[in-house]
């Protein structure tokens, strides 16, 4: 029977791993991910998940022993943190190379110096164009459900690629709410065993990953980026297929939040997604026609769906929590990259909450009418960074 | 003596420099584990020996991986092995690795393998450079040998650094096999291999593996520099056993080290007063492994 338990966001990424049946586990610990790797140590020990667990030196180790598991036939996981992601960065490379279905969980942190362990989204997103796909969780229950829904969408022949199910820091890690469990056969009937075709296997000598030569290299990464262009209507697919199981809709790639024809587009990923709902509900309550898109997945980056959802828009405004060294921030720039040639509109770029600096809902809405406002003065600035300490008087006052 | 298997899990064609001691050491280890083995291998000369895609020369399946993911690659294939259900007595997971991907860029994942007790074979074939990266200096290099990256010159930088003893490192996280062996002695090294396989838990073996290129020495020497370093003491063949060390082959006549350096290139540099504190180092280090021997078995 499927319960509803008060857990953690960790816990639900370590719940999503034990129904999905995972069976290498390798993980090293660090804050603020630790609860993921001692809730599986708890769930091993306690005989209630039937996995190998490689407690490994590093989270370099941890991807190469996934990546090796996994290159094995066995269904693979892992789950990290900021510098941890880091130190990972040539191994997810790896996995996706090698066509290999491991999924991880990673607990979105700001990356130092100074250190931090609070939340923002650029670990993750210095990890983009290593062939991961990227699951930005917005509550605990999308984390349990995104782990399940990664394995199967990763594991399909057609697609064969690594995922990341990824969560902020603190604000989901840490924080506890209802989480509906389910039943492990439903689960079961959901997400087959992997079995993969090809693998280190004793009674069938293959070689994986011998040096290619320039003759063949570029045909194999043809094939790779064959199979992620793929993944976005793979991922609706099983999304739709979820919902129909477990009677829940994750969100797909993007999540639209009374969008239908509104003037101002608010852009959201992760945990603020929530709180700015709420605004969003106020704004229009007080006359504004204001929606919200959260971008569930950066990669693969929903193209057509902005491109969609942007029809009839006047002003974009992202909330990007992250700063990437380019111009701005990620989200803002691949939605500039996708409208390009396509939507004639106003996009701003608003950076926000870096190294965990809360988002009220009073700061988001002077964010929000901010945007608003830009309808009729039109775009004063690109980027602007918000409620930093020298101008809290504009957004806190 | 054992005999040296007929199997051949290594078929011809590599693209091993000629005289290469990794090639014949992956050919005597294999003979040794037979069919029921997985490999895998690092960045390093063996990446490109058995040939590169669509080729491939060896008869077990092959997993490469990144440079200083062994220990980690082994440790991952054999918990996927043992959720499988499969035996870690019937098939034998091998890391094998080159001593700049063992001693030095995978010492990490080496250790984090031994000591959770992986029931693994750690190899590391030692010849004592990088050399499929053009021969530049390694934690495994000897004192005194020119690289590319010391490259001796006016100023006499040769490598002014002593060769990381991978043996103790290996035996102080107390696995209960480590064993050197050599390609100049292919019935004892299938034998110590054989033996190693065996063992359940985490095992470490030392290949002593020459290459002609990078050493400066002739390709038909190989056999005959490695029974020279065996028998000037420079590189003794011992097992440590559960802690006990045993130097199962000792020279009758213990041969200069000169006799060992001359023939190779790479020491050519070397004034008279190096080479006699070369010999005068490996005595020691002899003398003290027969020391270790002596306690051994007097426990």
């Amino acid at each position: 029977m499927s319960e509803t338990r008060i857990v953690s966001g960790n816990f639900a990424a370590a719940y999503g791993a034990k129904l999905s049946r995972v069976e290498v586990v390798a993980a090293y610990p660090i804050t603020p991910q630790t609860e993921v790797v001692e809730k599986i140590a708890e769930l091993v020990a306690d005989g209630e998940m039937d996995a190998e667990y490689i407690k490994v030196e590093s989270e370099h180790s941890a991807m190469a022993a996934c990546i090796a598991a996994s290159n094995t036939g066995a269904r693979a996981y892992t789950a990290s943190s900021a510098h941890g992601l880091a130190l990972m960065h040539e191994m997810l490379m790896w996995a996706a190379g090698a066509r290999l279905p491991v999924v991880m969980t990673n607990i979105n942190r700001a990356m130092g110096p100074p250190w931090s362990v609070w939340a923002d989204h650029h670990d993750t997103l210095a990890q983009k164009g290593t062939g991961q796909m990227q699951f930005f969780c917005e509550n605990n229950q999308e984390v349990l459900d995104s782990v399940i829904m990664a394995f199967k969408i990763c594991e399909d022949e057609e697609i064969m690629l690594p995922a990341m199910v990824v969560e902020d820091a603190f604000i989901l890690s840490h924080t506890k709410e209802p989480v509906e469990i389910y039943d492990q056969e439903l689960v079961d009937d959901f997400l087959p065993p992997y079995d993969p075709d090809y693998k280190i296997d004793v009674d069938q000598p293959l070689g994986f990953g011998s040096l290619g030569m320039p003759d063949w290299y570029m045909d194999f990464r043809y094939k790779k980026a064959q199979a992620f262009e793929k993944t976005p209507e793979k991922i609706q697919e099983v999304n739709k297929e979820f919902k129909e199981v477990f009677g829940r809709d994750p969100g797909g790639l993007i999540e639209e939040y009374k969008t239908d024809g509104v003037d101002v587009l608010i852009v959201t990923m992760g945990s603020i997604s929530s709180t700015s709902k709420d605004v969003i509900d106020e704004l229009r309550d007080e006359g504004h026609n204001v929606g919200l898109a959260r971008l569930r997945t950066f990669r693969p980056f929903p193209v057509e769906q902005f491109r969609e959802i942007t029809k009839g828009v006047n002003v974009v405004g992202v909330l990007d929590r992250n700063y990437t060294f380019g111009h701005g921030g990620d989200a803002a720039r691949e939605i500039k990259d996708a409208l390009y040639g396509h939507r004639d509109l106003i996009l701003k770029d608003y950076i926000v909450g870096l190294g965990g600096r809360d988002l009220t809902p009073k700061i988001l809405k002077k964010v929000m009418l901010d945007a608003i406002s830009l309808q009729d003065k039109g775009l004063d600035k690109e980027i602007e960074w918000v409620d930093l300490r020298a101008d809290r008087k504009k957004w806190r006052g | 003596m054992a005999k040296i298997p007929e199997i051949e899990l290594m078929d011809k064609g590599t693209t091993a420099c000629p005289g290469c001691g990794a090639a014949h050491a992956m050919r005597y280890m294999l003979k040794a584990l037979g069919k029921k083995t997985t490999i895998n291998i690092p960045a390093c000369c063996w990446a490109v020996i058995p040939g590169v895609y669509p080729s491939r020369n060896l008869g077990i399946p092959l997993l490469y991986h990144a440079f200083e993911t062994t220990g980690a690659s082994s440790s991952g294939i054999r918990a996927a092995l043992d959720a499988k259900g499969v035996d870690p007595r019937e098939v034998t997971v091998v890391g094998f690795a080159g001593d700049g991907g063992t001693a030095d860029i995978g010492i990490q994942a080496l250790s984090g393998c031994l000591e959770r007790n992986t029931d693994t074979i750690q190899v590391m074939y030692d010849n004592e450079a990088y050399m499929n990266t053009g021969i530049q200096r390694s934690g495994e290099t000897p004192y005194g040998a020119w690289t590319t990256t010391t490259p001796v010159g006016s100023e006499k930088e040769w490598k002014k650094n002593p060769k990381k003893n991978m043996m103790e490192i290996a035996k102080a996280h107390g696995i209960p096999y480590a064993a050197t062996v050599s390609i100049g002695h292919p019935e004892s090294m299938i034998e110590k291999i054989k033996k190693a396989k065996d063992i359940p838990g985490p095992k470490f073996i030392h290949i002593y593996a020459p290459c002609p290129t990078g050493w400066r020495s002739d390709p038909s020497d190989t056999i005959e520099l490695c029974r020279l370093a065996v028998d000037s003491c420079t590189f003794p063949l011992y097992e440590i056993e559960d802690g006990d060390y045993n130097i199962y082959k000792k020279p009758k006549d213990k041969k200069p080290v000169k006799d060992y350096l001359k023939r190779q290139g790479r020491f050519r540099h070397l004034p008279e007063e190096e080479v006699e504190k070369i010999q005068e180092n490996v005595d020691r280090e002899w003398e003290l492994l027969l020391k270790k021997e002596e306690i051994s078995s007097e426990e």
